[in-house]
Formats: C-alpha cells, structure tokens, sequence
C-alpha cells in the first residue's frame, strides 16, 4: 500500500494500462512535453520517457484531436484524450456527441469507439471559462459514459475500468482534487489522496459509492461536493443529525440500486452540485428519485448548487457561488426538520 | 472551373484492361440508376426519411474506390450512397437501410444519411459537415501506430472547407504524416450557396500546400483521372508521405436533399456540367475505342435496372425494427446498460 493524490494514481493507473495493452496511448495538449508540465494538472508528468511513441502532443484544437482520437479508437486503438481545462469539451463536444456517443447505434451495433476522455472542472480562482462544472451537460447523451471520482483509489480504479471498457467514457477530476504538485499545484486544493493497493483493480463504472452512514438525511454529491458534504455531516453530527452521504461516482448512468437504498433508508435526500441549479444533475437525480421513490420521502427531494450565474473570478465572489460547508449545513438541518 | 474539363482522350485509357474499364463504368451506371430509383421511392412517398444524392458525382465515388484495397477504409458524409456502392455495399443493404428495416446495412438505425458497413471498410456517414475528416486522421493515426499499410479516403464537399475541423483534422495528418487522403468532391454549392460567395480562394486544393502537404485539382467527372490521381495519393501515403489533398471538380445534377429543385443553380452552368456528364463522358470513349458497343450498354442498363427492380421489392418486403431494437447497439458488450433501462 502507499499513500497517492489523484494526480499520481491517474498517472500510475495510465502507465500500467499502457504497459499491458499497446493499443494504449495518450493523446492531448503539452502532455508529454521533455521539461514540460505533464499536462495542465501534471498527470502525464514523465510518461513520454516511458513511452516516447505514444504520448502524443497535439496542436491545440480541441475539436480536431477529439475527432482524431474516436478515428483511432474505431479502428482498434484505445487513446485516451484529455483537455487541459473542461470547458474546452465544448470545442470538441461534436464529436464526442455526435461521433463518439452515437457511432455505435448508427452502425447498427458493429462500430465500437473504447475512448477515454479526461476533463478536470470546478471553480478555481480562474474566472468564467476555466471553470465550469461541465457534468451536466455530457451525463443526458445516450451512448456515453460518465464518472467523477472523489479520490484516488476510485481515480485509478475507475481510469483502469474506462481503458478496458469498448464504450466512450468521460472522466470529470476536480482541480482541487488532484493534489498536483510544485508549480501546478493549486492553493485552496483538498486532501484526496487513498491508499492504493499493489494488485492491479478496477471499479465498476456505473456504482455509486456510500462513504457514510447516518438514518436521518442522505446527502448525494459528487467530487469537491462530497468532501464538503461529509464535512457537513460531522458538524451535523454533533447537533445529532445523522447524515447517510452517498458518492454518486456514476454521473451516467446513475446507479439507482444504491441510490434507492439510501432513499429508503432515510426518507430525506439532498444533492449538492457546484454547478448552477437550473437544468443541473441535480435536477435530472432529483426527478428520478421521483420517479422510482416517490413513496419513501418523507419530504421533497432539496437542492444546494450554485446560483444561476457564471463563475465569477474575485475570491469573495467565488466563495459566494460556490455551495459551501455552512450553506449544506443549513440545508441539511432544515431538511431534517421537514 | 469548367474551362478545365475536355473530352477523355482515348489514348489516355491505353494499358487499361477492358474489362476493368467497363467495372467502373458498370459501377457508375448502378449508382446513377439507384440514386434515381431512389429519387422516385422518395418523390412517390414510398420511401421515408430525407435523401441526400449524388447523380452527377459517380466518377469521384466509383474512382477513388476503385483505387482503394478491400482493407482501405472510407469515411462519407450524408451524401453517401455512391461512395457505399463504391465501396463494395450491396443495393440490397443499402435499399434494406433507406427503407429503415432491420436486414439494412446498419440495421435500419442509421439511414440515408448513415450508410456504412465495418466489414467493408466504411464507417457510417458522419453528417455533419468536415466531423469525418479528423475522424480520418484518427483513423490513419491508427493505421501508422499499427504499422500497417492500410489507408483511409475521406470525402467531403466544397462546403467541408470553412469548417474548423478542416483546418483541425488536416492539419495534424500533415503535421504527422498520416496515410490519409483527403478527397473534396467540389460541386461548387455548399446546399444553395454558390462556392464563390463562401470563399476567396476557390481553388480548394491550393489549401494543402499552407499545411505543407500535396495537393492536386482533378477533373471530378473523369473517373480514369480520378482512379489514378488517387492511385498515386495511396501509393504516397503508403510510402509515408502522406497525407494529400485531392479536389475533385463534380457538380450535383440533383437537389441538395428532398425535394430541392435546384433553382439557385444557372440554367447554362447546369448545361455545361451536363455535358460533361461522367456516365456519357466515360461511354464515349470506351465506344469510341471499340470496348463496348451502344448495344452492351443498353444492355447494362436492363441488367442494372432489373438488379435495383428486384432489390427494391424485396427491400420493401424487409422485416422493420421491432420495437425492443431501440434499446439495442447502444453500448458494446453485453449491454448492462440497456437491460438496466
């Protein structure tokens, strides 16, 4: 066992999987650049010694190299592909949704695209555009797979799951989740680090993760969400609120055998998303939990998020968009009284 | 642009093989005769959907095909059912698509403007505009870290050019010199818009030369012309010389889509294109040089007719969809997915 940040499982995870499977290789911006960064958040850092032929740097054309990596991956290769920031999957969302997502259905089940795409999110300190929570609008493409792991052991567990599977998956890291190091590093940044195992795994890529128990209220939430939330979860502890929190993990498809359990179980759900509210995951997982549900709440399904605003760049403001430790608190106590 | 295109010298098909040279032009007929089969169907309202036709560009499909291996790889675009002929998919298959019933080439989930088949080497048209040419440098990416041999033909329109991802996708092939050719069927309209009004330079394949690669103007509607522009493109891109640009001048003798009656196109323009018909161009020389005589290609003709007759009534008795197909071929492998919706 040793201790890793998400930055240095997803680095172990890639190198392991290149290692067992030539078909694997890196495509992306200054990832693997001698003197270079190793990417925008230093995972790739080093690799292209490993693998100087396929650690491939592209110009930057973010449309261009996605559509360049679906063409290889249906021809056999397994690329994974990254953008430096994931506000930039806008650029390429064409042939992620168009290509990647739809190519299997459009051929009638014979085309196969086993592309994995890497996407860091979340608000930063970097203003509008290098900042946004991007979930939302890749988990309603039908032929895509997404996850958000919240540490290490399910960063590596779940990459190693994404480069064996024959399906395009979109992995969303938080920036202040990777625990980069030296000049990439990010002030502000959360502990996400794990013990990682010696053996070789991989996680399921459609299974939420409970990460704590409690009778009275689930939280649901995902990465910088879920360490916020079980944050709130020991404060409300002490006030004896019991909080159940549930690492959603699968952002497509969720996993509503884990999420019924939960819902079952307390009667009182709460999500927390960073993006804004309005036409959220949130929204998407509260009306399924309606929908599947509706019969175990005791009250309705709350939300936090952000308020329907770009992501402002002055640090009171940012702190202000953000939800908050307090601001789930509150939410949480309130809904335990309904 | 027309200026360029004259008569098919005779000698020019010297060396050629007869029967060779009457495969492309069989290959030409059988996509001129489906495509206005499948303009009736869809006029007739017998066909659903939307079409999107190439009467008129046979030459470029059939020529760059026929260069091509059986392991080569094509991508398309909506405009796609002469490049799948070309390609080697069956009328059968394609007719069984268009009329959306499961035996159709992708189980009747792509249509018209979808047609492809993996087994032969054809990825579903990509339908929107350039999304198939950095998906051809994906694919030829592919072919150079396998180490194999193989190439992959990329079509697009005029149209395709002032798409970023014409900039993004041909640039990184030339950057790393992929073993892809990039083949714009220029028929001067990007849907009703005249090339001229949506370009300064309207010479497309000067293009290639600002990315540091070959790129070769060629008269569209002479399939010996464009069977060996890319014979020699292939031949490059196999060395690793790759990529290059091929600009094939065609024009559309039919609407854009549907019921589209081309009226943005001038009546002496249409009549100059037609007179440079690919079909009659291609006939005259091979009658001229004594290959085939009027009465073989009357005969083709019956054949073909009689072949697109047959797959047509059996393409309309074709078992559909049924419904618990929607939810299939969503996901590879065994499709947890599926079952869980």
């Amino acid at each position: 066992m040793k201790r890793l940040g998400i930055a240095e499982a997803l680095r172990e995870a890639i190198t392991e999987e290149m290692e067992r499977d030539e078909r694997v290789f890196c495509l992306g911006e200054d990832i693997g650049v001698p003197g270079g960064w190793g990417g925008a958040f230093t995972v790739t850092l080093g690799l292209e010694k490993k693998f100087p032929d396929r650690m491939i740097d592209t110009p930057i054309a973010e449309l261009g190299f996605f559509g360049v990596a679906v063409g290889a991956a249906l021809m056999g290769m397994r690329p994974i592909v990254d953008v430096q920031y994931g506000d930039f999957l806008f650029l390429a969302s064409d042939q992620i949704i168009n290509n990647a997502a739809k190519l299997r259905y459009m051929s009638g089940g014979t085309a196969k695209v086993p592309l994995v795409m890497r996407a860091p999110i979340g608000a930063t300190g970097r203003g509008s555009q290098h900042a946004q929570s991007m979930e939302r609008y890749f988990t309603g493409v039908p032929g895509l797979k997404v996850v958000a792991p919240s540490n290490a052991y399910d960063a590596k567990g779940l990459l190693k799951a994404a480069v064996r599977d024959d399906n395009p998956v979109l992995i969303f890291e938080h920036k202040l989740l990777y625990g980069s190091r030296g000049a990439r590093a990010e002030s502000g940044a959360t502990d996400a680090t794990s013990e990682i195992p010696e053996h070789d795994y991989t996680l399921p890529l459609d299974q939420a993760a409970l990460r704590r128990q409690g009778s009275h209220v689930t939280i649901l939430a995902w990465l910088l969400m879920l360490h916020h939330s079980l944050a709130a979860a020991d404060i409300l502890a002490a006030e004896g609120i019991e909080v159940e929190v549930m690492d959603v993990r699968s952002l497509s498809p969720f996993d509503y055998e884990s999420i019924g359990a939960t819902v079952r179980k307390t009667g009182r759900v709460m999500i927390v998303e960073e993006g804004p509210k309005t036409g959220g995951v949130s929204a998407e997982l509260a009306a399924g939990i309606m929908e599947h549900f509706s019969d175990s709440l005791m009250a309705p399904v709350a939300r936090v998020a952000s308020p329907d605003a770009p992501v402002p760049f002055a640090p009171v403001l940012e702190n202000a968009y953000r939800p908050d430790v307090p601001r789930i608190v509150d939410a949480a106590r309130r809904l335990a009284a309904a | 642009m027309i200026d360029s295109i004259a008569e098919i010298a005779a000698d020019r098909l010297a060396g050629y093989e007869r029967d060779f040279l009457c495969s492309l032009y069989e290959r030409m007929a059988l996509i001129r005769e489906f495509e206005e089969r499948v303009k009736f169907l869809f006029l007739e309202g017998a066909m659903p959907g939307t079409i999107h036709q190439c009467q008129g560009q046979e030459a470029t499909a059939v020529g760059v095909c026929a260069a091509l291996n059986a392991d080569d790889w094509i991508t398309s675009t909506f405009r796609g059912h002469g490049h799948a002929l070309s390609k080697g998919l069956t009328p059968q298959e394609l007719l069984d698509e268009l009329f959306g019933a499961r035996t159709g080439c992708c189980k009747g989930k792509g249509g018209s403007m979808h047609v492809g088949n993996m087994e032969k080497g054809m990825v579903p048209g990509i339908a929107i505009v350039a999304g198939g040419i950095p998906l051809a440098a994906g694919m030829a990416l592919a072919f150079k870290m396998q180490k194999s041999s193989q190439v992959v033909a990329c079509f697009f329109g005029d149209g395709a050019v002032a798409e970023g991802a014409f900039h993004e996708g041909v640039n990184m092939a030339a950057l790393w010199r992929l073993p892809a050719i990039f083949v714009c069927e220029n028929n001067l309209y990007g849907a009703s818009t005249h090339i001229s009004k949506v370009m300064k330079n309207t010479r497309v394949s000067d293009r290639a030369a600002s990315y540091g690669f070959r790129g070769e103007t060629v008269d569209g509607n002479d399939v010996l012309a464009v069977y060996e522009a890319t014979r020699r493109a292939a031949d490059e891109c196999r060395f690793g010389n790759g990529p290059v640009l091929l600009e094939l001048l065609t024009y559309r003798r039919t609407g854009h889509s549907r019921r589209d009656p081309c009226s943005y196109q001038a009546k002496d323009e249409r009549e100059r294109w037609f007179s440079r018909d690919p079909l009659d161009r291609f006939a005259a020389v091979l009658r001229q040089r004594g290959d085939v005589a009027q009465a073989d290609l009357d005969q083709l003709k019956a054949r073909i007719e009689t072949q697109i007759n047959e797959a047509v009534e059996k393409a309309q008795r074709a078992p559909l969809p049924q419904g618990a197909d929607l939810l299939t071929d969503i996901f590879a492998g065994a499709g947890k997915e599926e079952r869980k919706r």
